[in-house]
């Protein structure tokens, strides 16, 4: 209870006057030299002190990477990146592994309370039986704190960055490490494949329902470092798990590329429910700036009866192009999608999912609300499709999208695919403008201008808004009404 | 309270309301009769500072004070109320969270402690009930799917709740059957006070059958054309509006 207190109060006192989030930490780094090549690859990889399979793995997926062209087909405008003009290592310096908190560089703890994150969760220290949320803290590259280890070790939940799991857990890293999204799936997975720095470790053993919440912030801080985080989250047979994912990143004046991994594996019976909610910095006013947000995001439900459920609000970055699908390859398997993408400025999004139904009598939902404002271009993308042999298949389509101001665009498209005559597939959308209407009555009422756009707002994203933990709710409610200040008048 | 002078406005091009002059006391009701298209809405909309309803020349005052550079929401903290001829609907926003927003709102513009939530539940439920709305609308989104009836009776579930100083009620009674319309007017009569004054807009001599004018008066051409009591309202009725109709004719 009191840990969500203090999230929720962390949340209020964000400043609503501006983007707070633009100061920066004065940490050391250690970095690789800029470019991309085999030898750098190489350095990352002895940098962790990985096997050998996983150097083997990462270079063979940069050989792939340089026979790859770049994808266009997304509706984003963006200058050529010069991938050779970037850094692919950096990590903060520090005593090597820290055991506890007290081991972390002060400075780094004092980022995160201006972040608001209650990484200290002074609850959990005094020993209060609690609901509670654990922390794995990804500090530009590396994990450099990781909170209620050895309480998630009582459950046998191993929860860890990657990095250290390549180590303590090889055969479950190597059994499911790119199995869900290969090494040669596109682009932007493949450059990560290759140069990834770490991320999130998460196994929950056979039966085992995850004992609290598991969060990772994510936080990009050195200049000019393109960040490349791996996930992988397995649910062992008929397990739950709850993981949330929150991001804010200092500001910048270069652009920042984020071309992040997730894969989940859900086996028979299991569920994992995958929240996130991003607030990188969109670029200035100008639409100079801002983070590049290449992300490939899926999960499989490997078992009969899994579920899969994503949960996603965007509000920030410059560019987001961005996925998470679900693959529904075991009988009776489900996959949802409910997201709230929100542009204002000049960014740009291209998101959507997909369901690829490969099972029998396989469900999915998607639920997405696009809200642009200023001079935003916001795309929804989504492709829904049943293999021949799915028979039952059925997918609901909900695609929403609220257009703020005379400037900004909102584009719809679906692609639907069926190879089995016994799926159902429906598909549901709008397109629709706050209204002079609603905004003169709720104004009549006494509410400003920008109050009766945020509750307006509000009421557009509510389905979405209750797939979240509450917690996040709360930061995401107030996260919608901060990016779509100035929106309006 | 309310003093209207020499009001011109425009919407776009058009000139709607040429030369209205009205007043009105706290404590009356006053009723606007007219044919449709006499810009009676747009006079409501100016008096409520709706955008694109611009008053070119004249005066609108609320207790002595030039409300014309307001905006919606200043005024409606000012006291003004609009109970709208066609409610706006707000899809996903439940009706209670909307009024607590909307009175808070106003508390904060005039410098009031906002209300805490027991102390608003007990307010919003018990104006409820005296209107017949059942408390599970209360949780439904506003106007969303609601009938005309409904919307009506939460027009003025809001006005009973905001305690306006100067309402206007804009064609209340349109679209209404008999028993709403008693059950909206008694709302309109349990908040008759002599702080308050009530600008009654309608078409029809039935409504002021049950919310008693103190004056009448006919819009028509964007003026006012002539002011009366309440025996004026059944004059209308029997010879409707062609004289003043015949007027603009000539």
């Amino acid at each position: 209870m009191a840990a969500r207190q203090e999230t929720v109060a962390r949340v209020e006192s964000i400043d609503v006057d501006a983007y707070k989030y633009g100061f920066s930490t004065d940490i050391e780094s250690e970095k690789a030299p800029k470019g991309l090549n085999e030898d750098i690859v190489r350095f990352i990889s002895a940098k962790k002190n990985e096997p050998q399979w996983l150097t083997d793995w990462r270079l063979e997926a940069y050989r792939r990477w340089l026979t790859m062209p770049e994808p266009r087909w997304a509706r984003v405008h963006y200058p050529r990146i010069d991938f050779q003009d970037l850094y692919y290592y950096s990590a903060p310096k520090s005593t090597p592994g820290p055991k506890s908190l007290d081991e972390v560089d002060p400075e780094l703890l004092r980022t995160y309370e201006k972040l608001g994150i209650p990484l200290r969760e002074q609850e959990i220290l005094a020993g209060v039986e609690t609901r509670r949320v654990a922390v794995d803290a990804v500090f530009d590259s590396v994990s450099v704190a990781t909170t209620f280890k050895a309480e998630l070790a009582k459950a046998g939940v191993i929860f860890c960055p990657i990095s250290e799991a390549v180590h303590t857990h090889p055969e479950l890293v190597q059994k499911y490490l790119g199995s869900v999204v290969p090494v040669t799936d596109n682009f932007y997975a493949t450059l990560n494949s290759a140069v990834f720095s770490d991320g999130s470790f998460v196994y929950v053993p056979k039966g085992v329902r995850c004992p609290m919440e598991l969060s990772t912030y994510f936080r990009i801080n050195e200049q000019n470092t393109g960040q490349f985080e791996r996930t992988l989250i397995i649910a062992d047979e008929g397990s739950y798990v709850s993981y949330l994912e929150g991001c804010t990143a200092p500001k910048r004046d270069e652009n920042q590329l984020h071309a992040a991994v997730v894969e989940l594996i859900a086996l028979d019976d299991a569920e994992i429910k995958y929240s996130t909610v991003q607030n990188w910095y969109p670029g200035d006013s100008e639409g100079r700036g801002g983070i590049y947000n290449f992300v490939t995001k899926r999960g499989d439900c490997r078992g009969r009866n899994s579920h899969i459920s994503w949960t996603q609000v965007e509000t920030g970055s410059a560019i987001t192009w961005k996925y998470p699908s679900c693959i529904l390859r075991g009988d009776g398997s489900q996959g949802e999608f409910y997201s709230i993408a929100v542009s204002n400025g000049y960014q740009q999004v291209d998101s959507g999912t997909k369901m690829l139904h490969l099972g029998k009598n396989t469900k999915s939902r998607i639920i997405s609300k696009g809200i642009s404002a200023g001079r935003s271009q916001n795309t929804y993308r989504g492709q829904v499709s049943a293999h021949r042999k799915a028979d039952g298949a059925r997918n609901f389509t909900q695609c929403d999208s609220l257009l703020i101001g005379p400037n900004c665009g909102a584009h719809t498209v679906p692609y639907i695919e069926s190879k089995n005559p016994s799926a159902q597939f429906e598909h549901e959308a709008t397109t629709s403008k706050i209204s002079e209407d609603q905004l003169f009555y709720a104004m009549q009422r006494g509410l400003s201008a920008e109050e009766a756009t945020a509750l307006i707002v509000n009421g557009f994203v509510r389905d979405v808004l209750q797939q979240l933990p509450m917690e996040f709710a709360v930061e995401a409610q107030k996260l919608i009404s901060i990016s779509l200040e100035g929106s309006v008048g | 309270m309310l003093e209207i002078k020499d009001l011109h406005v425009s919407v776009g091009e058009r000139e709607i309301i040429k030369g209205l002059t009205l007043s009105v006391k706290a404590g009356e009701v006053a009723a606007i009769m007219g044919p449709n298209g006499t810009g009676k809405s747009t006079l409501s909309y100016v008096i409520a500072g709706r955008e694109g309803y611009e008053a070119t020349s004249g005066d609108v005052r609320l207790n002595g004070e030039n409300i014309l550079d307001l905006d919606p929401a200043e005024r409606a903290a000012k006291g003004v109320f609009l109970a709208f001829q066609y409610p706006v609907e707000i899809p996903g926003v439940a009706t209670m969270t909307f009024l607590k927003a909307a009175l808070n709102a106003q508390r904060r513009a005039r410098g009031e402690p906002e209300l805490q939530t027991p102390e608003f539940m007990k307010r919003v439920k018990e104006a409820a009930a005296s209107l017949g709305i059942a408390p599970d609308m209360l949780r439904r989104p506003l106007n969303a799917g609601f009938s005309g009836g409904e919307k009506k009776r939460m027009e003025i579930l809001q006005m009973a709740l905001l305690q306006p100083r100067l309402a206007i009620l804009d064609e209340t009674d349109s679209g209404l059957d008999i028993d709403a319309l008693r059950v909206v007017a008694d709302g309109v009569n349990a908040l008759r006070s002599p702080e308050r004054a009530f600008v009654v807009i309608t078409h029809y001599q039935r409504l002021l059958e049950y919310i008693r004018p103190d004056s009448v008066h006919v819009m028509a051409q964007g003026r006012i054309m002539r002011s009366g009591g309440p025996e004026l309202a059944l004059e209308l009725e029997e010879r409707g509006y062609q004289d003043y109709i015949a007027q603009e004719a000539a």
